[in-house]
C-alpha cells in the first residue's frame, strides 16, 4: 500500500503545468482509460487483468455522514483499516475475474450489461516528470452504468484516483482508489468492476 | 386502531402442517403494513453494539423496522434507543451516522434533547409556551426495554415483552458461539465495520436464508469452484474451510421462532486445519481452539455456523463472523445492515486478515453473498404476479424428520437438511400477525405446541 496521501481526500492545491507535454501525457492517459473501459464493457475480463500491476491496490472506501468539520478525518472509511466496499488486491480481483468466468456466478450469470463512462481527467503527479514520466497520478469522474437481465438497473457515479506505472509491456494501473457518492448502497451487488 | 390486512385470516396463509406458505406474505402490502405493526413493534430487535458507543455521549444511528433509531450512550454511561424524530413536528433529529454530542438539536425549530433523550431546550420558551410545556411528555420516544448481552445491544417496543435472555430461550448457547471470544472466554467482540445496502426483496427471504436453509448450497457454486476461503492460495477450494468436517450438523427450530444451523464434533474433536494461508492466523487459531477446548470441556464440541433470532438478526458464527439486522423498506425492498465482528484482543494481522476475508465473501461486494441477493430479487418478484400468489410455496422438506430428545440443545432438532426451522419461523410469525399474547408468542401455550407435533 502506497503511504502516500489519498488524493481523493486533500486535493492537490498546485497545478502541474499546463504545457504541451501536460496535453500529450494527458491524452496518452485518457486513450488508457478508453481502451480500460472497452475491455471491461466487453467483457474481456482476463485481458482486464492484465492491465493492473502485481502490486495494485483497488480501493472502495465507504462514505459516512459526518458533521461538518470531519469530512476529512471520518467521511470515508479507510484503506487497510476495518471494512470498506473493496479493499483487494490482485489475488481478489484475479478471483473475482475467475468467478464470472464459471459461468455459474449467478448473479453474473447471465452477464450484466455495463457502460464505463469516463470524464474530467486531470493529471495531478507525474514521477519523475513530465516528459519522461513512469508514475503517473490521475483524477476523473466515472458514471458506470449496469443494466442486468430485464429491469434491474444501477448507476454508480462517483470520482477515481488511479496512479498509473509505464513498465516494459505498457501502461498499468497500480492504484485505484474508487469514491462512490452514496451512503447506504443504493444497489443489491457491486458484481462490476470500478 | 391495529393494522388490519385485506385477509380475513392470515392464519390460513400459513400452513406449517402440510408444508405450504402462500406467496402473498411475501408481497402483499397490506399484510407487509399489518407485519410492522405486529412483529416489529413487539420482537425484539437487534439495534447495535456497544463497540461503536464506548464513551458518555458517543451515539449510532440505528433502525427498528422501517424507522430511525438514535441509539446513545448518555453523560452518565448509560445506553438509549429512542426514536429518531422530534416531538414537535417530526424532523429527524440526527442525521450523523456516528459521532459523539453533548446534545441532539433538531434542525428545524431548534428545540434540543439531552443524550438521556429528553427535551431541553425550547426556543422562547417563555413568551410562546407561558413556561410550562411539559417537557418529559415531550422527550423522545424511548424504546419500551433495552438490553446488552455480550456487547450486542436490543430493544423493542413493547412494555409487555420478556426480558430478552427469556425470549432468546435456548438460541443462546448458539448465539454464544457467535458473540463469544475464539478461545471461549465470555463475549469480548467488536463491530469493525457496517455495511448497509438495499436489494428489492422482501426481509424474509434474508432472514429464511440464516435459519439453516443448507439446501441453497448449490446456489455458491461458483466460488465453491474457485475457492476464496482462508485456505485457498494454498489450494483449498471452497468459500470457507471445512472446520466441521468431523461434526455432526444439527438443525434446530426453537418454539420463540429462531432457528439454527450448529455442528457438534466428535469426543475427541482435534482441530482441523484452517488458516493455512497464512501461518500466524493458523498458529493463532489452533491455539484459540486447544484453549476453548479447555476452558469449556464438554461444551466446547458445539460449534456455530448460521442462525436467526426472530424476526429479523442473523448472525454467521465462524468464517465469516457478524450479525445481520435486515431492515424491511417495503414488501419488495429490504435494508441490509451486516456488523462485522472480531474478538477485541486478536492480534492485529488476525483482525486485519479476517476484515480481507469478510469484504470478500460477504454482502453486496462479497462473491458469495451476491448469488443470495440474486435469488431473493427474482424469488420476490416473480412471486408478486396474480397468478403467481395462487400457488403457495413448498416448505415440505424433512417433514416430521426431527426430534426433542437432545437434552443439551434445546429446541426441536434435526440431523439432516430441513425447512423443520423455516416451519417453525412461520409458526411463529402467524402467532404474531393473530395478535397473540407472550405466552403463545414464546411457544409456552399448548396450542401452539401442539400444532408442532
Ligand atoms: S420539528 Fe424539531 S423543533 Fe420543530
Ligand atoms: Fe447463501
Amino acid at each position: 500500500m502506497s503511504a502516500e496521501p489519498l488524493a481523493a481526500e486533500a486535493p492537490q492545491k498546485t497545478l502541474l503545468p499546463r504545457n504541451d507535454a501536460y496535453y500529450r501525457l494527458k491524452a496518452d492517459m485518457e486513450d488508457f482509460l478508453y481502451a480500460e473501459a472497452d475491455l471491461l464493457d466487453e467483457r474481456r475480463f482476463r485481458d482486464w487483468l492484465n492491465l493492473l500491476a502485481d502490486d495494485i491496490t483497488y480501493f472502495m472506501p465507504i462514505r459516512r455522514n459526518v458533521k461538518f468539520g470531519q469530512h476529512t478525518e471520518r467521511e470515508n472509511t479507510r484503506q487497510g483499516a476495518g471494512i470498506s466496499w473493496f479493499d483487494e488486491d490482485k489475488w481478489t480481483l484475479t478471483k473475482r475475474v475467475d468467478q464470472i468466468l464459471t459461468g455459474v456466478h449467478y448473479a453474473e450469470e447471465p452477464l450484466s450489461r455495463v457502460t464505463h463512462m469516463i470524464s474530467n481527467v486531470q493529471i495531478t503527479r507525474v514521477t519523475p516528470d513530465v516528459n519522461e514520466p513512469r508514475e503517473v497520478e490521475l483524477r476523473c469522474r466515472f458514471l458506470v452504468y449496469q443494466n442486468r437481465i430485464e429491469y434491474e438497473t444501477y448507476t454508480f457515479v462517483g470520482k477515481r484516483t488511479d496512479l498509473i506505472r509505464k513498465t516494459a509491456d505498457g501502461w498499468k494501473i497500480a492504484r485505484r482508489e474508487i469514491l462512490l457518492d452514496q451512503n447506504v448502497l443504493l444497489a443489491k451487488n457491486l458484481s462490476t468492476f470500478f | 386502531m391495529a393494522v388490519k390486512s385485506r385477509f380475513d385470516d392470515v392464519a390460513k396463509l400459513v400452513d406449517t402442517e402440510q408444508g405450504f406458505i402462500s406467496r402473498e406474505i411475501f408481497v402483499d402490502p397490506d399484510l407487509y403494513r399489518e407485519e410492522l405493526d405486529k412483529v416489529f413493534t413487539r420482537a425484539w430487535l437487534f439495534i447495535g453494539h456497544e463497540s461503536l458507543i464506548p464513551n458518555p455521549g458517543d451515539f449510532y444511528t440505528t433502525r427498528m423496522g422501517e424507522e430511525s433509531v438514535i441509539l446513545c450512550r448518555d453523560k452518565a454511561g448509560i445506553v438509549h434507543a429512542f426514536l429518531n424524530s422530534c416531538r414537535h413536528r417530526g424532523m429527524k433529529v440526527c442525521r450523523y451516522e456516528q459521532g459523539n454530542t453533548s446534545i441532539f438539536t433538531c434542525p428545524y425549530h431548534s428545540w434540543t434533547y439531552t443524550t438521556d433523550g429528553k427535551l431541553q431546550g425550547v426556543p422562547q420558551y417563555r413568551s410562546l409556551y407561558d413556561g410550562n410545556l411539559d417537557r418529559d411528555a415531550n422527550s423522545l420516544v424511548s424504546v419500551a426495554k433495552l438490553a446488552i448481552y455480550k456487547g450486542t445491544v436490543w430493544a423493542t417496543w413493547d412494555r409487555n415483552a420478556p426480558e430478552f435472555l427469556t425470549y432468546l430461550g435456548d438460541a443462546k448457547i448458539h448465539l454464544d458461539q457467535a458473540l463469544d471470544c475464539r478461545d471461549g472466554r465470555e463475549g469480548g467482540s467488536e463491530v469493525i465495520g457496517v455495511h448497509k445496502w438495499v436489494f428489492p426483496s422482501n426481509w424474509k427471504f434474508a432472514a429464511e436464508n440464516f435459519l439453516g436453509d443448507t439446501y441453497h448450497n448449490p446456489s455458491h457454486r461458483s466460488v465453491d469452484l474457485i475457492g476464496i476461503g482462508p485456505s485457498a492460495a494454498s489450494g483449498k477450494k471452497g468459500r470457507r474451510d471445512n472446520e466441521l468436517e468431523h461434526a455432526q450438523h444439527v438443525w434446530i427450530s426453537f418454539p420463540e421462532g429462531h432457528g439454527v444451523h450448529s455442528a457438534i464434533q466428535p469426543e475427541n474433536n482435534e482441530y482441523v486445519d484452517s488458516f493455512l494461508d497464512q501461518p500466524v492466523l493458523e498458529k493463532y487459531f489452533r491455539h484459540c481452539y486447544e484453549e476453548r477446548k479447555r476452558r469449556l470441556g464438554e461444551q466446547a464440541r458445539l460449534m456455530p455456523f448460521v442462525g436467526t433470532i426472530f424476526p429479523n438478526t442473523s448472525y454467521h458464527g465462524r468464517q465469516p463472523r457478524g450479525l445481520c439486522a435486515w431492515h424491511p423498506h417495503s414488501p419488495t425492498s429490504t435494508e441490509g445492515w451486516r456488523f462485522f465482528l472480531v474478538d477485541a484482543d486478536a492480534p492485529k494481522e488476525v483482525k486485519d486478515y479476517l476484515r480481507r476475508y469478510y469484504m470478500r465473501y460477504s454482502g453486496p461486494a462479497g462473491m458469495t453473498e451476491q448469488d443470495d441477493m440474486e435469488n431473493w430479487l427474482y424469488a420476490t418478484s416473480a412471486s408478486v404476479g396474480t397468478v403467481a400468489r395462487r400457488y403457495p410455496f413448498n416448505y415440505q422438506q424433512s417433514l416430521g424428520a426431527w426430534t426433542r430428545e437432545h437434552a443439551t440443545l434445546g429446541g426441536t432438532v434435526s440431523v439432516q437438511v430441513t425447512e423443520e426451522i423455516a416451519r417453525g419461523y412461520y409458526r411463529r410469525w402467524k402467532s404474531y400477525m393473530g395478535g397473540g399474547g407472550w405466552d403463545e408468542l414464546l411457544g409456552k401455550d399448548g396450542v401452539t405446541q401442539r400444532a408442532a407435533e
